[in-house]
């Protein structure tokens, strides 16, 4: 379990987290979302025990100190934690030696995780000669090797290929299935934070909103329409009703009935719409609709 | 958690770096060679120059694998190490520890030139001079551990290390006898630790040491004292 309360972080002037709580259950895996620069990696920061906040408490596992907190915790960084000159195995071993694990105990976690990793056979590589996939696949390995009750993710498929993303994420869901293990994770991408459980968003150092992704998306509701046009300001004053929100050239609406709604604007005013777009809503609308700001 | 097993692992890694590139052990020593041979020959008195090349071999070494310590901490390896549970004291003695070491071989392959000299090479001096430059190893480390925690970039390291350890050990005695030189620059010396791990070595080299230098245990009292004065900073800078 993770329980974050009011946690306020300041770097000098700037107030990088405002009073941020969040709550994931046992063996929840729960996505924090938001842009970057929102606040996410310092709340990693805290949570890894790297940074000490300057107002408010957290638990994690049920513990709040940080000495007792770090052996049941797992922890994946968004850049790497491996030393590329050293061999899969040479990483696993200084890991599990870290954590106190040695000898035929340690051997046998590390083969089993080289196996379910599918990293045998290349165990004795360098890490630098591994791709950007793989390497990711080494880091996950390495940061269950203790076996925590927790495992931090921050912003885990950074830098990754589309297929190796996939990969990536469809391995971690088949190890939530495998294990108890509650994951918190940050993210600024839609189809991570659509696999989790629950997620908080995150803007400018604040929680803006929170809930399971079917939660937040049906709150916005209807379908979301989208006109691309060279005047936006005309289609807002003839629309007011729909609380458009507006751009440089497109307008955006909420709406019941999505279609319908598009060809009676389209109609009413024509030449002035280049484009339409009508999708139900997703978490960047969400996201939207609560800070006027895009992911 | 278990010390010894988190400062084994931090040692052995530095080891197992050091393997994987193993053309680092041709440069360093080869540089303090040539500087011995080149300056030692220019001077036609390779004798005097051969404790300064060794102290070099070892500060090249022990700086160089501190360079790592910038890059490592914002993202790399140590990132990892923080988040574990293992003791700050045993971050630091595991990396202070195996680069010593390995700054310490090194010095030993270059101490094999002693034997084309006409120093004392018997094997109570061997043990002495080999028991100085792990003092020395030791020292360096750890200062260059405090100095790479507190710098965010290796560029800012390159600046420290050439305006403190280059003259530090230009001030040890390795390029000019101290006896010689004028009083303020001999003041200087007096306070710089390089000056007497310098004349520790040169104590086991040369038949009765240099004139006018610290005995061999004030040498060893100032070179344990700063070592253990930096390993407090280092493990109260550990974050």
């Amino acid at each position: 379990m993770v329980a974050v309360e009011s946690i306020t972080v300041n770097y000098g002037e700037r107030r990088a987290l405002d009073a941020v709580s969040l709550l994931a259950a046992p063996g929840e895996w729960h996505g924090v979302l938001g842009p970057n620069g929102g606040g996410k990696s310092t709340l990693f920061r805290v949570l890894a025990t790297l940074l000490r906040p300057d107002a408010g408490r957290f638990t994690i596992a049920g513990e709040t100190d940080p000495g007792k907190i770090r052996p049941r915790l797992g922890v994946v960084f968004q850049t790497q934690s491996l030393d590329r000159r050293l061999t899969i195995v040479q990483n696993m071993e200084a890991q599990g030696n870290l954590y106190g694990l040695s000898g035929p105990v340690l051997a046998g976690r590390i083969g089993q995780l080289l196996r379910q990793f599918q990293l045998s056979g290349r165990e004795h590589e360098p890490v630098q000669q591994l791709s950007g996939g793989l390497a990711r696949r080494v880091e996950i390995a390495k940061a269950l090797l203790h076996e925590p009750a927790v495992l931090l993710l921050d912003e885990p498929t950074t830098g990754l290929d589309p297929v190796a993303r996939r990969e990536w994420l469809d391995l971690l869901t088949a190890l939530r299935r495998e294990r108890e293990l509650t994951v918190l994770m940050t993210t600024h991408l839609l189809d991570e934070a659509e696999r989790c459980d629950r997620l908080t968003l995150l803007h400018q150092g604040r929680v803006v909103t929170g809930g399971t992704p079917a939660e937040l998306t049906a709150e916005v509701g209807g379908d979301v329409v989208e006109f691309g046009t060279a005047d936006p300001a005309r289609v807002a004053a003839r629309y007011p009703e729909g609380n458009p929100r507006t751009g440089p050239d497109w307008i955006r609406f909420e709406t019941p009935a999505g279609a319908r709604f598009a060809a009676q604007v389209t109609e009413a005013l024509p030449g002035v719409i280049q484009s339409i777009t009508v999708q139900k809503p997703t978490l960047e609308d969400v996201f939207f609709r609560h800070t006027g700001a895009r992911l | 958690m278990n010390f010894g097993l988190a400062v084994w692992a931090l040692t052995r890694r530095e080891f197992q770096r050091f393997w994987g590139e193993r053309s680092r052990v041709a440069g360093f020593v080869a540089s303090p060679l040539l500087f011995w041979v080149v300056v030692g020959s220019g001077f036609g008195d390779l004798e005097y120059f051969f404790p300064g090349a060794l102290t070099m071999t070892v500060m090249f070494s022990a700086m160089f694998s501190m360079m790592s310590l910038i890059e490592d901490r914002r993202e790399g390896f140590l990132l990892s190490v923080l988040v574990s549970p293992a003791p700050r004291a045993a971050i630091v003695l595991g990396k202070v520890g195996g680069a010593a070491l390995l700054a310490w071989l090194q010095g030993l392959i270059v101490l094999a030139g002693v034997f084309f000299t006409s120093l004392r090479h018997d094997a109570a001096a061997l043990a002495g001079v080999a028991g100085a430059l792990l003092l020395t190893a030791l020292l360096l480390t750890v200062a260059s551990y405090v100095v790479a925690w507190r710098l965010s970039s290796t560029q800012g390291f390159h600046a420290v290390i050439n305006l403190l350890l280059v003259p530090a050990w230009m001030l040890s005695g390795a390029i000019f006898n101290p006896a010689l030189s004028f009083a303020w620059v001999r003041g200087l010396m007096q306070v710089n630790p390089l000056y007497y791990s310098q004349s520790l070595v040169r104590a086991f080299l040369v038949d009765g040491g240099a004139a006018g230098a610290p005995s061999v245990g004030v040498a060893v009292a100032v070179l344990v004292g700063c070592t253990l004065l930096a390993a407090g900073a280092a493990v109260r800078g550990t974050k």
